[in-house]
């Protein structure tokens, strides 16, 4: 799969998108936690759904510094890059 | 703005809690009877949510080592185990969990939260790896954060994604230790050791098993689900508590692997903590000669598993997959599961509430522990108490 910064937020956008639990748009500024109201195990289950169709994983220090769909998406490119 | 203003949502979820009924986390034991009996609220209540799975709290020979312990050693050690915090019930200790695996090596620890924090916080370097199941408890997961390690989590009970994770580490250096347990507390299930060994041998990962619910539970001599399973030489480190199956309070860590105490001057959450008081090391030792030597207390542990389960499933109750001392019940929704286990206190058993996002599957939870001490009786009692609630709860069974 296209792995560039713009797909992989695509990718973010639509998973999240495609979740029942969540009714607001989303876009590379939403705040994963905040903004779509979803509890530390929803994201946890968000984030290892994309780790499975990105084939990486993300350490959990990582996943402390991320807020956006955009710093997500920066943390994967580069999980990606040195995969 | 105040410091405590991060916890606003989690403060309006516990008014709604308390709005329901009495506070599920704050619930004030006047006195403990026995291993099976309390009083709340002036009124005897069944306890089946305590995880003391042998009732050894409440043992005459356990009791006696605690009471003449402190008379002839004092309340206290008031020092840490790298001060003057070791004294010779301690290290007794210690030789024998050792002897007790079969290892060359034993740690004792304060609490069993702190055995995992000191253990994986000292073992996770900044090269190496922690992987973790997905559900670990806390206690994994501060330990692993503690520590300088990359902590990955693999989804729970899963050794085909372990393998990929571990494969994604690479070949660089470092050392890669994965984390399961041997029951875990939330459902009652057990972990896939015999598959999780055999990803271990492929990738030459590091093992470390967290007995803590497994440890006097499973195996034909209670040392656990590697016994039981028949791994124990696969293990390299077996971590446990002394709050569930010995009646006290305090945790272990027994390796074979040479070098194992420098991790007694390396590991902070045993050197900077004060060590545990004498007279519980006096009860947790007298209690493991007790799990060593009576087996038919792990015999009627699983007889009243089987019975409690057997009965709730019967009745329509959503459980855990398999028969354990520890009997989830799964609620529908949080107001419902509020709502029970308030009418069950009331009703006079005792269990614990388990709310999402701690549940592994967002459901809220009844968690009930069923011990070796418990009567037929109090089985069926409980059982009948659970039945006449459900009859006023619908959905739930």
């Amino acid at each position: 799969m296209n792995t560039d910064p713009q797909a992989i937020t695509r990718l973010l956008i639509e998973t999240l998108t495609a979740n029942p639990r969540i009714t607001r748009p989303v876009s590379g500024e939403t705040v994963i936690v905040d903004d779509l109201d979803l509890d530390s195990l929803a994201v946890m289950n968000f984030v290892m759904e994309i780790e499975d169709k990105l084939d990486v994983s993300v350490p959990l220090d990582r996943l402390a510094d991320i807020r956006t769909v955009d710093d997500l998406a920066r943390c994967l490119t580069e999980l990606v890059r040195h995969r | 703005m105040s410091i405590l203003a991060k916890f606003s949502g989690l403060a309006e979820a516990r008014e709604s809690l308390l709005r329901a009924g009495r506070d599920p986390f704050h619930v004030v034991f006047e006195q403990v009877l026995s291993a099976t009996e309390g009083i709340v609220d002036g009124r005897k209540v069944l306890l089946f949510g305590t995880n003391n799975y042998l009732g050894l709290s409440h043992d005459p020979d356990c009791l006696s080592a605690a009471a003449e312990t402190a008379r002839s050693q004092g309340t206290g050690t008031t020092g840490s185990r790298i001060a003057n915090g070791t004294h010779a019930l301690h290290h007794a200790l210690e030789a024998e969990l050792a002897a007790f695996f079969g290892r060359r090596s034993c740690m004792v620890f304060t609490t069993g939260y702190q055995a995992n924090l000191g253990i994986l916080s000292a073992l996770g370097g900044k090269d190496d790896y922690l992987l973790i199941d997905a559900d670990s408890h806390s206690s994994i997961y501060d330990g692993s954060r503690l520590s300088q390690a990359q902590v990955v989590r693999f989804r729970h009970n899963d050794p085909d994604d372990l393998y990929r994770r571990l494969r994604r580490t690479g070949d660089g250096p470092g050392s890669r230790l994965v984390v399961v347990e041997g029951i875990y507390s939330m459902l009652g299930d057990v972990a896939p050791l015999a598959e999780i060994v055999e990803v271990k041998r492929r990738t030459g990962a590091l093992l470390l098993v967290d007995e803590a619910h497994s440890f006097g539970v499973l195996g034909e001599h209670g040392r656990g689900l590697a016994e039981a399973v028949g791994v124990e030489q696969e293990v390299d480190f077996i971590v446990g508590t002394f709050s569930k199956s010995l009646g006290s309070v305090g945790g272990y860590c027994v390796s074979d692997i040479p070098g194992f105490d420098i991790l007694r001057v390396a590991s902070r959450a045993y050197m900077f903590t004060a060590s545990a008081p004498p007279a519980v090391i006096a009860s947790t030792r007298a209690a493991l000669a007790r799990l060593a030597a009576a087996p038919e207390l792990r015999r009627r542990l699983w007889a009243n598993a089987t019975r409690f389960y057997g009965a709730l499933e019967r009745a329509g109750f959503r459980l855990g997959p398999r028969i354990s001392p520890i009997v989830a019940v799964r609620m529908p929704d949080v107001a419902t599961a509020v709502g029970f286990w308030n009418a069950l206190l009331r009703a006079g058993v005792y269990v614990n509430l388990t709310l999402p996002p701690a549940t592994p599957d967002d459901q809220p939870l009844l968690r009930c522990s069923v011990i070796a001490s418990h009567s037929e009786a109090q089985v069926d009692a409980a059982v009948a108490c659970f039945l006449s609630v459900a009859a006023e709860w619908r959905g739930v069974a």
